[in-house]
């Protein structure tokens, strides 16, 4: 059963839970889950330029998502409508564009299936190395950016006053999320990259007694639950990316059936 | 334009002590100066919030900010930190000030898990004994390491003190420090200032309701009015209105 494919869909998806982890933690403390979605929307935009200007798709992917972020940075700041109405205009923008760009290639195959679900079973060595090399590079910018964005989610105020420049934090946190996405393509796809964000952060908040415990422990959920979605997508032969994902909600709701038991629990 | 007043006037006391006395003297020989606004306005939306603001803060000093609800004294206490944009006016801060500040409000998200410890560290990266010595200053030592949501009003206000307090700073900003404390926690918390202020001799700004305190310990107080009562905030405002309002200010 362990055949080569399969191991690097392995090591792929151990490679982006690694990451998804603590940068789902933000999401979940920063309530960011709809701004997660906007950056995984854009991704399909990101993929219309990509074949444009005949781009590598995770690069493509990429650099829609921060042009996203610093748009949406940018808006904020000068406009006066609500965060969530502009992440929808930019969210679903920025997926109308894409897909209306994509119909003016009608021979361009683009496998939207894949990209949506994710096609984790299809992953190449290259796709490996980015994918590694983008974790390692998140990690490193998240642990550099650690305290200035903790300081901002619990209050900007606080963080700015002791001089740690939150918004640049925030600006930074941003480009990973940008990265996450563009790599998590190929392993869940856009439409379910923000569950691998925020599933296994919500799994360990109870068990967690501080901030790091709880990255940690998310990245680990997270890695759980590719391997078993893995595992059980090859045993029942159910789509990949999916069932990673039903893994992941799985292992949470076990937290909080052991929640009930024990009867009161974290907070 | 419904703006408000700032009237600069210093507070006096009914019958000022001779210590009271003293102490004010005392301050206009002139400690150095942390913080100084001069004629300080910030406008948003069109309306002024606060306007023609001067407030100086010295080493060692405990200035009061009072006035009512809305007359703008979070507003205030931000642009002397540098939290706000000014529009008129200017602040200058001393060279390398160290400012420590404690919101009028912090809601922990209660997602994020944080102990009390843990939030002693938000802000920068501090060894063990100076955790203990600042959770020491606001009588919390012996609390252990629980989450900090799980402290009373008074606690988590004597925790966020704590927090500002390990910086060490040279000017300390409390925004109502006391607000949802009852009055025994009031007192506490204002002799802890008093204390902290002698061992750190850092200057410190404190917003408060208690204008009875505020005489009776401030060495200075300043006091922002609502323009509202005024009569005129109603008409449309020309631009002497400002100019009308100073004078006033200055009865």
């Amino acid at each position: 059963m362990l055949d080569d494919f399969f191991i690097r869909a392995l090591l792929a998806g151990i490679g982006l839970a690694m990451v998804t982890g603590p940068a789902g933690c933000f999401i979940v403390w920063r309530r960011l889950a709809y701004f997660g979605e906007t950056i995984a929307h854009s991704a399909l935009l990101g993929v219309a330029i990509a074949v444009l200007v005949n781009l590598h798709l995770v690069a493509g992917i990429f650099l829609t998502a921060v042009l996203v972020v610093l748009a949406m940075s940018y808006l904020e700041r000068r406009d006066t409508l609500p965060t969530d109405t502009l992440l929808g205009l930019l969210s679903h923008g920025g997926l109308a564009v894409g897909l209306v760009l994509l119909s003016f290639f009608p021979n361009m195959r683009v496998d939207l299936q894949a990209l949506l679900f994710g096609d984790i079973l299809a992953v190449s060595r290259l796709d490996l190395a980015v994918i590694w090399g983008g974790g390692v590079f998140a990690l490193g910018l998240l642990w550099w950016t650690w305290r200035p964005l903790l300081a901002a989610t619990v209050s900007p105020d606080l963080a700015v006053v002791a001089g740690l420049r939150p918004q640049r934090a925030q600006l930074v946190f941003g480009i990973l999320l940008a990265a996450v996405v563009a790599a998590a393509i190929k392993i869940v796809g856009v439409l379910l990259i923000v569950a691998l964000l925020i599933i296994p952060s919500a799994a360990v908040r109870r068990f967690a007694a501080s901030p790091e415990q709880m990255a940690a422990g998310a990245a680990a959920v997270g890695m759980t639950a590719v391997a078993g979605g893995l595992f059980a997508s090859a045993t029942f032969d159910t789509p990949s990316g999916p069932s990673i994902v039903v893994t992941a909600l799985v292992l949470f709701v076990l937290t909080r059936l052991g929640r009930a038991r024990s009867a009161g629990g974290a907070r | 334009m419904a703006g408000w007043r700032i009237r600069r006037d210093r507070m006096r006391a009914p019958a000022p002590s001779p210590a009271t006395r003293a102490k004010s003297f005392g301050c206009r020989k002139g400690p150095a100066v942390l913080v100084r606004a001069s004629d300080v306005g910030v406008r948003r939306g069109g309306r002024w919030i606060i306007r023609h603001v001067d407030l100086t803060v010295g080493r060692g000093q405990l200035i009061y900010l009072v006035g009512a609800n809305g007359a703008g004294k979070s507003t205030c206490a931000k642009a002397m930190v540098g939290l706000l944009d000014i529009d008129e006016g200017a602040v200058e801060r001393a060279p390398s000030l160290e400012i420590g500040y404690v919101p009028q409000r912090l809601t922990l998200n209660p997602t994020l898990p944080l102990t009390v410890r843990r939030l002693m560290t938000l802000t920068g990266r501090f060894p063990g004994r100076r955790i203990e010595s600042a959770l020491a200053a606001v009588g919390l030592q012996r609390l252990g390491d629980p989450p900090a949501a799980t402290l009373s009003g008074g606690e988590f206000q004597r925790l966020l003190l704590a927090r500002a307090l390990i910086h060490r700073p040279d000017l300390l900003v409390l925004d109502e420090p006391a607000q949802g404390v009852d009055t025994a926690g009031a007192g506490v918390l204002l002799d802890l200032v008093q204390d902290i202020r002698r061992d750190l001799r850092c200057g410190v700004l404190l917003i408060s309701h208690d204008l009875d305190a505020a005489v009776r310990t401030g060495d200075d107080v300043v006091v922002l009015v609502p323009h509202e009562h005024d009569g005129r905030a109603a008409g449309p405002d020309g631009p002497d209105a400002g100019a009308g309002r100073r004078a006033s200010g200055r009865r």
